[in-house]
């Protein structure tokens, strides 16, 4: 994985190499990211998957400079977006780039917004942050917004307070927020996890919707592998703080090379009928972040396992061209020697 | 809106009645004659009777209870013992006195505890933080009449920075070293409050989602974080200004400040019942009016909170 960037023929907007985002704990070093790369291309959605704690939402956060510091720690790694290391700029130079080049939407929409101020005020702000227009004009600028999440009765919205919206509608507007700036990637952090399954849908197409409007690039990190069969062109699987493999939708789903992928797509049924269920992988638990295993990550509950996995980290190779996996058996999935079952 | 408060309002009644009879007990009970602390020494057990039945403080408590309550009802709190004026007019002399000091004192602790308290949060663990936690323990924990004392000689009698006791012209000087005194514990109180309540608030969300914004730590810390942390400690400054309406007894005695707090004192000393009833009647209403407005000022805070029986309904 650690050369996929200067192969891509498409342009990339972002680049994340060898990013290791580590904790101090009183506990320990959780190793929260430990060494995660991929790029993400002009117009596409990169999904992230992974169980719990896997370090999906902090690889996010890191992105944005939003890591508290301490207990966090970023240990190694680049960032590079529009020719510029992220990791590199001073906070005040940082901020332009929050909310305005990369904007993110969190998981729960009910505690994503501030409670005291209207949907108006917490939109405009967003929009004045970052362009110098009148009041007036971003007042004009908001009900437009608005109208593209697909909130009516805007004048009326725009004095409400967040208490006064439905989860569905508050992320609607934690995305017109996120949209203000027109921004070259959103990142959505598990954005329909805390709402309705019918709302979930009409959230992720109209995340979708927007990406393909203004030709963004949408950073999707999900438990659902439903979800990123519908919308994701490429995949990163994640799994205790490292990506255990990296490739097309179509080569995790039909031609996947590491076991955990498997099990993954194993433990949801009938992935064609979109039946939407939540991971439930694979026997055993991950591995605490702070005692990590000798060897691989997962070889304790990897019935493929064999001898060399306990010893040493698989390194993560380009297996065939744009499908990068870590499994010292990767080669023995891939020319069918060791069958998937 | 409006219903609330006259709800809040009517309530205030049965607090009334309750507080009167309370106090209309316990004077009762002191074995102490009003007649005799009116009239001189020697006067004979005739004039003393007369007196008595003039005041009507020969008849039964609720006889007298009730003949309050219509005068009360009048708005009149009777006439002092000890000054015969009348209380209301006692008590308008030097109430404002009380109420200038209490507001100096908020200012203070407004002021100084909320810078503190922020301060202390947004640099956890830091030196000044330390600093706050040290120095508001030590406020907590020292008696406010040593504190005064320890200003008193300090800043008055050693260095004569400032003046001693008393009003004197009314001007900020004489305000300091008693409002200081005054505000001491709450500044402490209100440092703490803000700082716990801070560091709540910027672990919330939304905290997180405003600086994904963009938006500069001074913006996050001042108006996303502030408005929040501030809702609890509204609600201690609030009722804080009522006490302290009432419970400047020990500062106002210090600094000989002439105010209700230290009227009330010596009329409590000098078993003058009309002052301390009607004083103290006076002390609950602006206690209630108080907390009143600071749940007005909550609601206005916290959209949140809609005052009940209110009908703001968004039309
Ligand atoms: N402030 C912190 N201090 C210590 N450990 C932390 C801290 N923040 C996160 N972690 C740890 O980092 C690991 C990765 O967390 P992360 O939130 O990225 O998981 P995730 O993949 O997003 O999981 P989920 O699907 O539950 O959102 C977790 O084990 C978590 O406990
Ligand atoms: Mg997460």
């Amino acid at each position: 994985m650690e050369n996929n960037v200067s192969k891509s023929v498409v342009e990339n907007i972002l680049e994340v190499k060898n990013l290791r985002t580590y904790f101090y704990t009183d506990n320990g070093i959780v190793k929260a990211v430990d060494g995660v790369n991929f790029n993400l291309k002009k117009g596409e959605t990169l999904g992230i998957v992974g169980e719990t704690g896997s370090g999906k939402s902090i690889t996010a956060l890191t992105i944005l400079g939003l890591i508290t510091i301490p207990p966090g720690k970023i240990e190694s790694g680049e960032i590079i977006f529009d020719g510029q290391d992220l990791l590199k700029l001073k906070i005040n130079n940082l901020k332009h780039f929050r909310g305005n080049r990369i904007s993110m939407i969190f998981q729960d929409p009910m505690t994503s917004l501030n409670p005291v101020f209207t949907i108006g005020n917490q939109l405009i702000e967003s929009i004045l942050t970052h362009q110098k227009i009148s009041k007036k004009e971003a007042y004009q600028k908001a009900l437009d917004l608005l109208d593209m999440v697909g909130i009516s009765d805007k004048k009326r919205r725009m004095k409400s307070y967040p208490h006064e919206f439905s989860g569905g509608m508050r992320q609607r507007a934690m995305i017109a927020m996120a949209i203000a700036n027109s921004p070259s990637i959103l990142i959505a952090d598990e954005p329909t996890t805390a709402l309705d399954v019918t709302i979930q849908a009409q959230i992720l197409e109209l995340i979708d919707n927007l990406k393909n409007k203004t030709n963004s690039s949408v950073i999707l990190i999900t438990h659902d592998l439903g979800v990123i069969a519908k919308y994701a062109s490429r995949v990163m699987v994640m799994y205790a703080g490292k990506p255990v493999e990296f490739a097309s939708i179509n080569d995790i789903f039909y031609n996947s090379i590491h076991p955990y992928t498997l099990g993954l797509i194993g433990s949801v049924s009938k992935l064609n009928e979109e039946k939407k269920e939540r991971l439930k992988p694979i026997k055993g638990t991950p591995p605490s972040l702070i005692d990590l295993p000798k060897g691989c990550t997962f070889a304790p509950r990897c019935k493929y396992a064999i001898k060399i996995c306990k010893e040493s980290f698989p390194p993560s190779i380009e297996e065939e061209s744009g499908h990068f996996a870590a499994c010292f058996r990767a080669k023995e999935f891939l020319n069918k020697s060791l069958s998937r079952d | 809106m409006f219903y609330y408060i006259l709800k809040r309002i009517l309530q205030i009644i049965p607090v009334i009645i309750g507080i009167t009879i309370l106090l209309f007990v316990l004077m009762y009970i002191i074995p102490e004659d009003p007649a005799r602390l009116i009239l001189e020494k020697g006067a004979t057990p005739q004039a003393l009777q007369n007196l008595r039945e003039k005041m009507g403080i020969d008849k039964p408590i609720y006889v007298q209870y009730w003949r309050y309550i219509k005068q009360l009802a009048k708005g009149d709190l009777g006439t002092s013992y000890r000054y015969r004026r009348s209380v209301n007019s006692i008590l308008a002399e030097h109430y404002p006195n009380s109420i200038k000091l209490a507001f100096a004192a908020i200012i203070i602790e407004t002021i100084i505890g909320i810078l503190a308290g922020i301060i202390s949060a947004v640099r956890k663990y830091s030196f000044l933080d330390v600093l706050v936690t040290i120095s508001t323990t030590i406020l907590v924990c020292i008696p406010v009449y040593w504190l005064g004392m320890l200003l008193q000689i300090g800043l008055g009698l050693k260095l004569h920075w400032l003046p001693m006791s008393g009003m004197g012209d009314g001007s900020i000087k004489y305000y300091i070293l008693p409002a200081i005194t005054l505000a001491s514990v709450s500044t402490a109180f209100v440092a703490r409050i803000t700082r716990s309540t801070m560091l709540d608030v910027l672990s919330n969300d939304y905290i997180r989602t405003a600086y994904a914004k963009g938006l500069s730590n001074n913006s996050v810390i001042y108006k996303h974080a502030l408005k929040n942390a501030l809702i609890p400690v509204v609600t201690y400054i609030g009722i804080d200004l009522g006490t302290l309406m009432g419970g400047a007894i020990l500062t106002e005695t210090i600094f000989a400040w002439p105010g209700v707090g230290r009227t009330i004192y010596l009329a409590i000393l000098q078993r003058d019942a009309p002052v301390v009833i009607g004083g103290t009647i006076i002390l609950v209403l602006i206690f209630v009016f108080l907390n009143l407005i600071v749940d007005i000022i909550y609601a206005f805070l916290d959209p949140r909170i809609r005052l009940e029986g209110g009908s703001s309904l968004d039309l």
